[in-house]
């Protein structure tokens, strides 16, 4: 099928902006942003991005108040959600939003979550970190960068993990944790398909062993920052999946890139990509195309998101499900005008069972339709809708809205609904909760 | 003990309200304490419908079995004095109407002929004869005293939205009570429609109503939905209390959607219909004495066909009917010149005749209840001149 300006805001986008020209040449206008530059907007309040250090300051901050007997400390919290609400406003005023949909994959490719302790607090710092300079980079250096985070290292509890070993096994009885390198593996790499073992985690754990993070008024560790503990390291080389490996910080480095450039990672990141973007059983020509340009380009992420853009199935009519979040922020791209987007937006994630930021597993956020039609995640999804209508009736009649934010991808019926509908509020909830508006 | 108590109490609250309906009925309340509600019914309520002119002898020809049976039949209309009736689902309405507290208006309709909503609606809360960007309620506002020193503004939205009527240079406050924010039985039934294509969204959809109690046959719109107290007598018991309250607003707007009959209209009426009657009901119990002082004006952008279409419903029409309701106003009485259903008194032989205009309604809500001077009416309705206000509508 012939590119399209609407699917291309809406399968490769977030959605129309209120306002929007749409772009003339699609292919060319995805492809612009992936040459724009990523400046995310800093948070209400800071001056600068906020650090690592800053985040777990304030976790630290609430801590000491607890111990003074304050009742609900929530420095951590009002750090966390003046993050949050800075990215969710991105995501719905942002004029790149197929960068942004691609900062949003990699970041549920490799989930954190604050539900772990430590973690929220330093989210934001974690895309700014070690996921937005990559999207158009090379996998293997994205890999490298989140490995080596503390929002990742806390949260998947490698900070902790100690070679049994090392001088530091030895003195305190201390030992591994499996908990990174198998997500590393299962999630992150390779996947299962790739065959490996419970020893292959294991010795992929030693490999990692001392990949931690600098403690806050100890000298000689950057607090709040990557350090490699020699003591905690476990020595000697290693055997994973065949492969052998150094003792020390080299051998992780090696290690990752040698997985990050495996034929199988190229297979998992090919069908998670298809899978996102194209429909959620993806043509298998459609995975082999994009494993063929990873496997061609050494894992370079800026030309398989431009093979992405042309697959032939990805003109294909739209059939994947927005998820809440997709909805939200296309909901409020279309309307427009909300005096606190950000906010409005993080309410609506948690509504719908979406929270930023707040996925309940190492695994992320389904990316399947089942896993988001469920008949309450519905029905509480048109009701937010009406909720929205309610505060937007007034800003434009819903018909334009129809015609800009689905053009020629709206239904006749639907079209008529809206016309015929008693007022502007029930017309933008039909717009809104139209099966149209729920795909992408 | 526990007898003693009762009777103590009783005998409290029984001189408490004898004490303030005595100050109410010596000396008239003055403007400032006078309590006015606009309730807008959006998508164009079927005044036929909601008062039946049972006594005319075309009504029950054109409307067959949408047709509200006559008083004492099963499911009649509740009688207003032997030519109107209220539908079955105003019961509350209609008891108010018998205490002289509701006054009927009926074949009357604002300036405006358009059959779209939402330029009709745009005109109604504009109160001019084209688009504004306030309404008349709020520049009437500016001639009301200032509100004292930490009390409410002088209106309030009661609703997540700033109607038109109520946007404009003066302040207005608003207020969405919690559970108001529900969707109402026919919009589910309509989205359940714009799904019906979809296997992924409406087998779930169909679910999820289906464990709300809203049954196939509700959605079918061969049933009425089930009785959903929670969206406008909510809003209604908000601006109840709010209105009551000493610093309170004085001013509130509300609005009520789901009026779009344009198929299987006798169960799609009765929902919005009843939750119009509780919502008024909810009004006067917040109220309290202070409903004495109060005119509850409900409207619509205009009235539906005479006959009905393919549907079992009715489309866009002109002239409705208006209610005004409260304990200033002089009710129990039908104000109406019926321009009568037959073939060739119809407006362009499809709607009812318009021979009353809603802007002499609202002009003389303005200059009797709220006591503005005659520049504040100039101000609301530009270009109204030819719409006198209604006189004798409010008690002395």
């Amino acid at each position: 099928m012939e590119p399209t300006a609407h699917i291309a805001a809406i399968r490769f986008g977030l959605g129309i902006r209120q306002g929007e020209v749409l772009p003339p040449e699609p292919v060319a206008w995805l492809d612009g942003q992936l040459r724009a530059n990523d400046g995310p907007p800093l948070p209400a309040g800071f001056t600068a991005p906020p650090t690592t250090q800053e985040g777990f300051a304030a976790f630290r901050a609430d801590r000491e108040a607890q111990a003074r007997g304050e009742a609900q400390p929530k420095a951590a919290t009002d750090f966390f959600r003046a993050e949050a609400a800075a990215q969710a406003a991105l995501l719905v005023a942002t004029a790149q939003p197929f960068r942004e949909r691609l900062v949003q994959f990699w970041a549920n490719h490799f989930t954190c979550s604050r539900r772990a302790g430590m973690v929220g607090p330093v989210m934001g710092a974690y895309l700014r970190d070690a996921i937005r300079p990559h999207v158009t980079g090379r996998f293997g250096d994205m890999l490298l960068a989140v490995a080596r985070h503390p929002a990742m290292l806390f949260y998947l509890d490698n900070a902790g993990s100690v070679g049994p070993g090392s001088r530091a096994g030895a003195r305190r009885g201390a030992g591994l944790n499996e908990n990174l390198a198998r997500e590393i593996l299962e999630l992150h790499t390779v996947s299962p398909a790739a065959g490996y073992t419970q020893a292959d985690v294991t010795e992929f754990a030693k490999v990692i062993t001392g990949w931690s993070v600098g403690r806050e008024g100890q000298p000689n560790e950057p607090s709040g920052s990557f350090m490699f503990r020699p003591f905690g390291h476990q020595p000697g080389p290693k055997l994973m999946m065949g492969q052998a490996f150094d003792a020390g910080e080299a051998g992780g480095v090696a290690a990752l890139d040698w997985l990050a450039t495996h034929p199988a990672t190229y297979r998992h990141l090919a069908t998670k990509l298809a899978r996102h973007f194209v429909a959620d059983d993806p043509p298998p020509e459609a995975v082999a195309r994009l494993a063929a340009v990873l496997q061609d380009t050494g894992g370079d992420l800026s030309a398989v998101a431009r093979a992405l853009v042309r697959l032939p199935a990805a003109w294909a009519p739209l059939t994947k499900l927005r998820s809440p979040q997709d909805f939200v922020v296309a909901a409020l791209r279309l309307l427009g005008g909300a005096p606190t987007p950000g906010i409005l937006a993080l309410t609506g994630f948690a509504q719908l069972g979406q929270p930023l930021w707040a996925a309940p597993g190492p695994n992320g956020w389904p990316d399947m339709a089942a896993a988001w039609a469920t008949p309450e995640a519905l029905l509480r999804r048109m009701e937010f809708a009406w909720g929205l209508a309610g505060r937007s009736a007034g800003t434009g009649t819903a018909l334009a809205a129809a015609e800009l934010a689905l053009g020629p991808l709206a239904r006749a019926e639907t079209v008529t609904a809206i016309s015929r509908a008693g007022s502007q509020r029930e017309a933008l909830t039909l717009l809104l909760a139209c099966p149209e508006f729920q795909r992408r | 003990m526990k007898a003693a108590r009762r009777t103590l109490l009783g005998l409290a609250s029984t001189f408490v309200l004898g004490r303030s309906r005595l100050a109410f009925a010596d000396a008239p309340a003055p403007a400032a304490e006078a309590r006015l509600v606009v309730v807008l019914l959006r998508g164009a309520l079927d005044g036929l419908a909601a008062a039946p002119p049972y006594g005319d002898p075309d009504y029950a020809r054109h409307r067959g079995d949408l047709a509200v049976a006559e008083p004492g039949q099963d499911g009649g209309a509740l009688d207003l004095g032997g030519r109107f009736g209220l539908h079955p689902r105003l019961a509350n309405l209609h008891r108010m109407y018998a205490a002289g507290e509701a006054l009927l208006v009926h074949a009357v309709a604002g300036p405006w002929r358009s059959r779209s909503h939402f330029e009709a609606q745009d005109l109604l809360e504009a109160g001019a004869d084209q688009r504004m960007e306030s309404g008349w309620l709020n520049r009437a506002l500016r001639y009301l005293p200032p509100e004292p020193a930490g009390a409410s503004r002088r209106a309030m939205a009661v609703g997540v939205e700033v109607p038109l009527l109520l946007r404009g240079a003066t302040q207005v406050g608003s207020f969405a009570p919690a559970g108001s924010t529900r969707l109402e039985a026919p919009l589910w039934a309509e989205l359940a429609a714009l799904t019906a294509q979809d296997p992924l969204l409406h087998p779930a959809l169909q679910e999820g109503l289906r464990a709300r109690g809203y049954s196939a046959a509700v959605l079918a719109g061969t049933e009425p939905p089930p009785g959903d107290r929670n969206g406008f007598p909510a809003l209604a018991t908000a601006a109840g209390r709010l209105l009551a309250q000493p610093n309170g607003p004085r001013i509130a707007a509300l609005e009520l959607v789901g009026w779009d009959t344009h198929a299987f209209q006798a169960a799609r009426l009765a929902g919005p219909l009843g939750q119009l009657d509780h919502g008024l009901a909810a009004l006067q119990a917040q109220l309290g004495p202070a409903w004495r002082q109060t005119a509850v004006l409900v409207v619509t952008e205009f009235g539906r066909t005479v006959r009905t279409n393919g549907t079992r419903g009715t489309d866009h029409g002109t002239a409705g009917c208006a209610f005004l309701v409260g304990g200033a106003v002089a009710g129990g009485r039908v104000l109406a010149d019926w321009p009568g259903l037959a073939d060739g008194q119809l407006f362009q032989n499809r709607d009812l005749a318009p021979t009353r205009d809603l802007r002499s309604l609202a002009k003389a809500l303005l200059r009797d209840h709220l006591r503005l001077p005659a520049a504040a009416l100039a101000q609301a309705f530009p270009g109204g001149a030819e719409a006198t206000p209604e006189a004798g509508l409010l008690r002395g």
